[in-house]
């Protein structure tokens, strides 16, 4: 496996309206690797995984996935957001299909895939997870953990290249958040490349190979989980971490 | 004319951008300069805008060539430009059609209104929860199922023709009252399954949060469940109302002078049809500015509250 980038960012601009949500930010995510961007409300994280997957169209700068730029107008955006898997944090599941067609809708209808393939794969992953037994179930009759666990099977089902996770558990209660962070750490134990935004410090720290802290649009700090947490060069990173221990969540 | 919508949009951000470029605006912390890639992207979005425009342009001129001549190439052409768009009869027949058509703009107004009324009430009869409301209920369902199912010609005979037979003291002989009634009897049936089935697509997380706020059962439904409810039916409520407004002029059949009748005496006495077009168009010219205002309105709400994104 070759060390070039997986995801690369340079001088990214994003800004709605008059308000500058990103300015300058530079990103470098190695294969196999996990980026947790932390960092208060606001402070543009989610706007980055956006922009990524180019749901929101940057002002300026630049992104590469796989070496190839994919901010170039002239790109095939539906083929580059093939690639990439994103797990939202409202779950985003589609409530009039059953959990299984939620996640053979992709597979089936976009990679080409037979049922019987996209439906094997997909009872293989729920099996993983622990759904092994809510295929046929509607998105509403499931509890959080449930649903946002089948949102990362959807995710997953494509084989992306990369995967992104937008406070994946900032809806759900300590117990199901537990849930769902065992399955991020197996997902990094089979070397998915992933980039999460989250407010679970403790977990960032244990989990993330680079730690990138934003501030107003800025990627203040970065570094691994012993720098950016043991030794913040800001003054801003350390009172957000300071809030942070203050609170009890590290 | 009719370039497509995303083109449009990326000729707003592309002059967004010139405006930056040009000199940079607000934000004096900042310092930013958009860089020469951005300028490129920019150039490159504003060629391929160009070229759908030009696109757009040179197809409308084709289909309307073709168009032009499949028509007017047509052997029996000359016969019907005679008959149907006689610019004599037309000068006629516009003014009486006019007049004719102040009848269905009033009927429109009045019956439009009772009929959303009506409507609102006959579907929030049928939301009602609790074995108390069961007769209501029950009236509100046979309401629906009898006025949708009846045909409006037949309801308006009934109405227009048979309530006067009738003689009773008292009760209007008017056609135009009686023909108002008959419509608003019908559409009421329609809008109130409209309403319906709004109300029940709004997700059921949004009547128990407002329930969790201790709101009871109607203000919930009367300021979160409604609202959102009725914003979403809009194009179809239109639909039913142009729909109304056209059928408005079925009160003719009791003797009311309507555009559509203006229309007709004149053909009868002349044997060209060209009033009818006229009608026809005057109708057209009626519900264009009523469906793009809804368009607008919608739109706008819209933008208020949607999440951004390119997609």
């Amino acid at each position: 496996m070759s060390d070039a980038p997986v995801l690369r960012m340079e001088s990214v601009r994003k800004a709605f309206g008059d308000a500058v949500v990103l300015r300058d930010v530079d990103l470098e995510v190695a294969p196999h690797t996990v980026t947790a961007l932390i960092g208060a409300s606001g402070s543009g994280k989610s706007t980055l995984l956006r922009c990524a997957n180019l749901l929101e169209e940057i002002d300026d700068g630049a992104i590469w996935l796989d070496g190839e730029e994919i901010t170039d107008p002239r790109t095939d955006q539906d083929a580059v957001r093939r690639r990439i898997g994103v797990v939202f944090q409202a779950y985003n599941l589609f409530p009039h299909m059953t959990v299984l067609d939620n996640i053979t809708l992709a597979p089936r209808r976009v990679h080409g895939v037979s049922r019987a393939e996209a439906e094997e794969r997909a009872r293989e992953l729920l099996e993983r997870l622990g759904l092994g037994d809510r295929a046929g179930a509607y998105p509403d009759r499931l509890s959080g953990g449930q649903q946002q666990r089948v949102a990362i099977v959807r995710a997953l089902a494509v084989r992306p290249r990369l995967l992104l996770l937008d406070e994946i558990t900032a809806a759900l209660d300590p117990e199901l958040v537990g849930e769902v962070l065992t399955v991020v750490r197996d997902l990094k134990g089979e070397g998915m490349t992933m980039v999460l935004a989250t407010h679970e410090m403790g977990f960032a720290r244990d989990v993330a190979d680079q730690i990138c802290f934003l501030d107003g649009g800025v990627v203040l700090e970065r570094g691994t989980a012993e720098q950016v947490f043991g030794d913040p060069q800001q003054e801003r990173t350390r009172r957000f971490l300071r809030r942070i221990v203050e609170a009890g969540r590290l | 004319m009719t370039v497509a919508k995303d083109e449009s949009g990326q000729e707003d951000a592309d002059d967004k951008g010139d405006m930056s470029a040009g000199a940079p605006q607000g934000a004096p912390d900042d310092g930013y300069t958009p860089s020469a890639r951005r300028l490129e992207r920019e150039r490159y979005r504003r060629a391929r805008a160009r070229r759908a425009t030009a696109i757009a342009a040179l197809s409308t001129l084709v289909t309307a060539a073709v168009l032009y001549l499949v028509v007017v190439g047509a052997p029996g052409w000359p016969r019907t430009k005679e008959t149907f768009f006689n610019g004599q009869y037309a000068r006629e027949a516009l003014p009486k059609v006019l007049e004719g058509l102040w009848l269905n703009v009033r009927l429109l107004v009045v019956c439009g209104a009772a009929v959303l009324v009506l409507g609102m009430l006959i579907a929030i009869a049928r939301t009602l929860r609790g074995p108390v409301f069961f007769p209501l209920r029950a009236l509100a369902a046979a309401y629906t199922d009898f006025f949708r199912g009846l045909p409006l010609i037949i309801n308006l005979m009934i109405v227009v023709l048979g309530v006067p037979a009738l003689r009773l003291q008292g009760v209007t002989v008017d056609p135009v009252l009686l023909g108002g009634t008959a419509l608003t009897l019908t559409y009421s049936a329609y809008v109130a399954e409209v309403f319906r089935a709004g109300i029940e697509s709004v997700h059921p997380s949004q009547r128990a949060a407002a329930r969790s706020l201790g709101l009871t059962n109607r203000q919930a439904l009367r300021h979160v469940v409604l609202p959102q409810a009725v914003r979403r039916q809009v194009p179809p409520l239109l639909n039913d109302l142009v729909s109304l407004q056209k059928d408005t002029g079925l009160v003719s059949i009791g003797g009311a002078i309507d555009a559509v009748r203006a229309a007709d005496i004149i053909v009868g006495r002349s044997l060209n049809y060209t009033p009818y077009i006229v009608a026809g168009l005057v109708f057209v010219a009626l519900t264009i500015p009523m469906t793009r205002f809804t368009d607008w309105v919608t739109a706008r709400m819209d933008r208020q509250r949607a999440q951004g994104g390119s997609i």
